[in-house]
């Protein structure tokens, strides 16, 4: 039987995990000489305080949803995407490079081409090491952090001697047509005559990100295939021996995974820089491995960590601005969130556990 | 939502509370972060130097993404903060945008002279001209005929500076060999002193005795380096010579401190919609001689590079800058 009700192991674990980062960021943050509440009451407020701050929140957490959903398709096949930096990366290429194409009469046009060119390049950036796994057993985790590199070199490459305008110095494609430009949470809320999220880069790509995670949880729970990837994840041989085919669902899994990567290139690089630059994915790939941690692989869970770390890393940039609290400190905040939500897990579960045993034990004597 | 409702009170206290502090002036470093020993640490200590003799006080910011360019321009504009100064191209696209916005503030861009705004103060450096001293000083040091450069991410800002080195190198003596070395294509190249170590002892077996690097935190470990086997080096931006007393030739000076202390000093007085070009002439490149080199630069050096730089403010000598046209006529 369950040890843990589920909504003790969804929420309640979670939110004392969350408690508990916080209190040890808040003695980190006394320790440099700085007042813990005035810094999370900073947070909060350019985080959620304003429709600005909100749309800055919820552009980031976009990102973080898309390779968040990445990294949980391949968890529940047991694979480990380490690579979903390198397959966004290459995702940014794709969407770059249907954006420049040609010149786009609507949004509605070059939406679905550019998501489909950030997913086309994401997902072959994923096959190799994929394949690599399947058919030659090299490690998944390996590979794909070295493709993260090889990813970063190439667009490196690419900006540099090919996309890069002539006379500029910014390593960075020409600006996308206007055709491409993709609206606002401003612009959509100026047609019902309001003016908020002012300058935030939040866009339509929101939206796409929560069909996708709906997509994520038919495939998951409602499809054949994704049968078979948990299957395959529950247990290899099992899966072989019932005729799945491991090679197919590996090479697939992680298909699915690099092309959810990649179509983050349609909120960082159509939606916000409107041209790639280097450096446009900024970790999220590897924020996507905690968001998902977080969320349990499920796709409410997802969305949840992911405006979790959209909430810091616009919080953590509020603070800097004005607190003096240096960046640096913003991503230790941001790490213990990561480690106690992540790696410390057990460290509540355990004892959570016991907890609910002793509460549980009268009724199952009543039981017996 | 009482909880929520003291958050937001006291965040209303604080915002009435930094509002007081109008018209500060302002400085937005970029992604390589103030510490960086080269050029967002000058910009810092320009801001630190003009805040110590005036008693004034500044606001300042180090991004952690891109999304936050504009975030920060515009977050410090609605505060009041007035000049502001950005360092570095990443933010020409952002202030291009935010300035607009913001008619009655003055901003200024360090490396940037292609904007256009009534607003705005660019100044861009002749680092060619500064490395081309530098690698006359180079060529004249070395006893192999072979000096070396290591730059930081493949930019055409570094071809510029590798550009003007091997100009100077061939100056002073047209027989000498330059070899050029990137350390990387990302922006990871600019912080990787272990690879600027690796392409230091590569250079060396190729006969370099002097090198130059130009890579930010990168070059730390190409001065170490040279420093442990015995060859000389040669800082940038910041006066390096320092930090391996006698084993660093000179350092290529780029004045982004006095760029940043001028803005501030100059405050709402600040006079905008111009570019600066900081030159040999107005002393804003330029090389290093201290007690810690001054064994190493020889009367005969500095006469030569003196007359150099003469005959260059004079107009004499032309220093190609790779970026006017992307080419360099000598490597």
């Amino acid at each position: 039987m369950e040890k843990l009700p589920k909504w003790a192991d969804v929420i309640l674990i979670p939110l004392i995990n969350l408690v508990l980062a916080f209190l040890v960021s808040g003695l980190v943050i006394l320790a440099i000489g700085k007042d813990p509440i005035v810094a999370i009451t900073t947070m909060f407020d350019g985080a959620f305080g304003s429709t600005t701050g909100l749309g800055y929140t919820l552009y980031y957490a976009t990102n973080f949803m898309f390779t968040g959903l990445a990294v949980a398709v391949a968890f529940h096949a047991r694979i480990f995407n380490i690579g979903g930096e390198g397959q966004a990366l290459l995702g940014g290429l794709g969407v770059a490079l249907v954006c420049l194409a040609i010149d786009w009469p609507h949004w509605l046009v070059a939406l679905p081409a550019a998501a489909i060119g950030g997913a086309v390049f994401g997902a072959a950036w994923a096959f190799i090491p994929a394949y690599l796994q399947a058919k030659r057993g090299s490690h998944i985790v390996i590979t794909t952090i070295m493709f993260n590199f090889i990813a970063a070199a190439l667009i490196g490459y690419l900006l540099v001697e090919v996309l890069k305008v002539p006379g500029s110095m910014d390593p960075a494609s020409s600006n996308f047509p206007a055709g491409a430009h993709l609206p606002t949470f401003n612009e959509i809320f100026a047609v019902f005559g309001l003016n908020i999220f002012k300058h935030a880069p939040a866009n339509v790509s929101f939206f796409v990100a929560l069909i996708c995670a709906f997509l994520f949880w038919v495939l998951m729970w409602h499809t054949r295939l994704g049968f078979a990837m948990r299957a395959f994840g529950q247990g290899e041989r099992g899966a072989e021996y019932a005729g799945i085919s491991p090679l197919k669902i590996t090479v697939i899994a992680m298909m699915i995974s690099g092309g959810l990567a990649g179509m983050m290139a349609i909120n960082n690089v159509m939606g916000e820089s409107e041209r790639l630059i280097l450096n446009a994915t900024e970790g999220a790939g590897f924020i996507g491995i905690a968001v998902a941690l977080m969320g349990r692989s499920h796709p409410v869970g997802v969305i949840l960590a992911s405006i979790l770390f959209g909430f810091l890393y616009q919080g953590g940039g509020e603070l800097s601005l004005w607190e003096g609290i240096p960046r640096d400190l913003v991503i230790v905040i941001q790490g213990l969130v990561i480690l106690f939500t992540g790696a410390l897990d057990g460290m509540i579960r355990r004892p959570l556990e016991n907890l609910f045993l002793v509460l549980r034990k009268p009724t199952q004597n009543g039981a017996v | 939502m009482t909880l929520m409702r003291t958050f937001l009170g006291a965040a209303a206290t604080l915002a009435i509370s930094t509002a007081a502090a109008l018209a500060d002036p302002a400085v937005i470093f970029d992604l390589g972060g103030k510490f960086d020993k080269s050029f967002n640490e000058a910009a810092f200590n320009g801001a630190t130097r003009w805040a110590e003799e005036t008693g004034g006080s500044f606001l300042e910011v180090e991004i952690q993404s891109e999304a936050q360019r504009e975030q920060a321009l515009r977050r410090f504009a609605e505060r009041g903060a007035n000049p502001i100064v950005v360092t570095g191209f990443g933010y020409a696209a952002a202030l291009d945008t935010v300035s607009k916005e913001f008619p009655d503030t003055k901003f200024a861009i360090i490396d940037v002279n292609w904007l256009e705004g009534e607003n705005i103060r660019q100044i861009a450096f002749a680092e060619h001209e500064g490395s081309y001293l530098v690698g006359m000083l180079a060529a004249m040091a070395s006893k192999s005929g072979t000096v070396g450069f290591i730059g930081g991410m493949d930019i055409p800002l570094i071809s510029k500076f590798a550009c003007g080195y091997a100009q100077g190198a061939k100056a002073a003596n047209p027989d000498a060999t330059v070899i050029q070395n990137m350390t990387g294509t990302t922006p990871a190249a600019w912080n990787d002193p272990v690879k600027g170590g690796e392409l230091t002892r590569a250079q060396i077996s190729q006969g370099a005795d002097v090198i130059f690097a130009a890579a930010g935190g990168t070059g730390l470990g190409v001065l170490q380096t040279a420093a442990d086997e015995g060859v000389l080096s040669i800082g940038v931006d910041s006066n390096q010579n320092h930090l391996h007393s006698g084993s660093v030739l000179t350092s290529m000076l780029k004045r982004v401190d006095n760029a940043v202390y001028d803005v501030f000093s100059a405050a709402e007085e600040l006079e905008t919609g111009v570019t600066l070009s900081m030159g040999l002439s107005n002393a804003g490149v330029g090389f290093s001689l201290d007690e810690h080199n001054d064994a190493l630069i020889t009367a005969e050096m500095r006469t030569a590079v003196e007359a150099a730089s003469a005959k260059i403010i004079a107009g004499e000598i032309t220093v190609h800058d790779y970026m006017s046209d992307e080419s360099c006529p000598v490597n």
